[in-house]
């Protein structure tokens, strides 16, 4: 693997046979990925394609069919994976007292956090805040947080527990485009140096481009695999994005 | 039989005004130390995960609660208000996440039935008025027994939270990252409802059906107002219930009103305070 000189780790990833029934209607039918540390994986498709209720079903918020296997060739053992989650946005109104570092806290301690001061924990949280340049932030409420400052936040929050799978789905809306390149630099960085396997929803042709690994074409199945290149130049995905949507999201041509 | 008498000097000596002469109102302040931080920090949760019509519902349930004690004949109705309580809660629960119809329809439906229910059976004789203390409650009664009743839960109540209370924050932040984290929402959940039935039913002699939620909601949702973070959300909170609480009581001592009324509108008045404060920042 090209990505993985720099670690003797060699582990993968198999999604097996994915599907999610809702009133006995198929969302997504048996989805199969494979997919390799230190590599990004991107889920493009139409809004109600099933983007959403993949990575649910990875992460175990939505019941389904199929099976998860992770293998980690360091001993050859097939382990329960451990997956890093950064959903699109927060339920939380924006006058929630929740502040960044208490995200943490609420995780990494089980001392009540609304009662006991923990000066420990604050280097631990302010050293991986800084990893994702969002240590400036640790004091602010989570409400307050802007859509690519809460995104470095959360994929901070995803990262803290050294997950073999992280499953990104990217807000829609709300980033400018100075956020989505610090967030697409810091995906990179965790892909090559934490050699963590990446899943991404996302709605940004651009990017893609320049850092997948291996793009996914989804409409309920899986469409169209491969290459960003490939994927782009296929007849599936010229059918599924209009010349309008493609020219929209596509700021330089392929 | 406890004897309170060391803690009566101690309020004697705090307090040198001639309402603290009164056992009673020993009693009442000694209850309301104990009930108001365990109110208040409860309420910091229930506001943060969008549950306070819920425990609306819960405390109007208690009618039905108090109705089967009677029937099956219960001195103390607290047991089978508590059992009530559970079960009621319980089952809504269950239903949110069956998507029948919205959450709020669905609690609206089951309040209105238990409130029903419960008035139906408690009115049968013609003796309701027996009852219309659990209305607005009776603070000024509670016996050397009821304040270890309230000790025991505190204890038990205190316990819980403390080991729920974070997972809780983050279940209140979001329900899938709460769940890639390991947490098991649903267990997290229902023993969650279970101490918000344990504490609205224990406490609803005293405080009232009609109010309990008041007490519940109020402080936090001030708390709320000013805070910028966890801990000055629960340590306001705590302040603002056990200030309401302590001065609400002495204020329905001299001005003859109902306690748990006045202790709601002094939590009502310091609620406005912090939106004025929140409003000219």
């Amino acid at each position: 693997m090209e990505n993985c000189k720099s670690c003797n780790r060699r582990c993968c990833t198999k999604i097996n046979n994915i599907s999610v029934k809702i009133n006995n209607e198929y969302i997504i039918k048996n989805i199969n990925i494979h997919i390799h540390c230190g590599h990004l994986t991107v889920i493009i498709g139409r809004n109600g394609a099933g983007k959403t209720t993949l990575l649910k079903a990875l992460i175990g918020e939505i019941n389904h069919e199929g099976s998860i296997e992770f293998i980690d060739e360091k001993d050859g053992k097939n382990k329960k994976i451990k997956i890093g989650y950064v959903p699109q946005k927060l339920g939380i109104e924006r006058h929630n007292p929740t502040s960044v570092y208490d995200l943490f806290l609420s995780n990494i301690t089980n001392k009540s956090l609304s009662i006991f001061k923990s000066k420990d924990a604050y280097n631990l949280v302010f050293e991986q805040l800084e990893k994702f340049e969002a240590s400036e932030l640790i004091n602010k409420k989570l409400g307050e947080l802007s859509g690519g400052e809460l995104q470095r936040v959360l994929l901070a929050f995803a990262t803290i527990s050294n997950p073999q799978l992280l499953v990104l789905d990217e807000p829609v809306s709300g980033i400018d485009n100075k956020g989505t390149a610090l967030f697409y630099k810091l995906i990179d960085k965790l892909k090559k140096e934490q050699d963590i396997a990446i899943i991404l929803v996302s709605h940004d042709f651009n990017p893609i481009l320049e850092y997948a690994d291996n793009v996914i074409l989804l409409d309920k199945e899986i469409v169209c695999e491969g290459t960003a290149k490939k994927v782009f130049e296929s007849s599936q995905f010229k059918r599924y994005f209009s010349e309008y949507e493609r020219g929209d999201k596509f700021a330089s041509n392929i | 039989m406890i004897s309170l008498q060391a803690i009566y000097n101690v309020i004697e000596y705090i307090f040198p005004f001639s309402w603290s002469n009164y056992d009673f109102m020993k009693n009442a302040l000694l209850a309301i130390v104990i009930i108001a931080p365990l109110f208040a920090l409860i309420g910091t949760m229930i506001v943060n995960n969008k549950m306070a019509f819920f425990s609306d519902a819960l405390g109007h349930s208690a009618l039905t609660g108090i109705a089967i004690g009677s029937i099956i004949g219960i001195k103390d109705p607290v047991i089978s208000m508590i059992i009530f309580g559970i079960l009621f809660a319980y089952i809504i629960y269950s239903l949110k996440n069956k998507d029948i119809s919205s959450n709020d329809t669905i609690i609206s439906v089951f309040s209105s039935t238990s409130i029903a229910l419960g008035l139906a059976l408690l009115s049968k004789g013609g003796n309701f008025s027996k009852y219309s203390n659990f209305l607005i409650g009776d603070i000024l009664n509670i016996g050397t027994n009821d304040l270890i009743l309230i000790f025991i839960a505190f204890i038990i109540v205190i316990t819980f939270w403390m080991l729920l209370s974070n997972k809780l924050l983050l279940i209140s932040i979001d329900n899938a990252l709460a769940k890639s984290k390991g947490i098991n929402v649903k267990v997290v959940e229902t023993l969650f409802i279970i101490i918000v039935a344990i504490t609205v039913m224990i406490s609803i002699k005293w405080v009232g059906i009609l109010i309990v939620n008041s007490l519940l909601i109020l402080p936090a949702a001030a708390s709320k107002n000013i805070s910028n973070n966890i801990r000055q959300y629960s340590l306001y909170s705590i302040l603002f219930s056990v200030i309401s609480g302590v001065s609400g009581l002495i204020i329905s001592f001299y001005s003859k009103m109902a306690s748990g009324p006045t202790i709601v509108l002094v939590a009502a008045l310091i609620y406005f305070i912090t939106v004025a404060m929140k409003r000219s920042k």
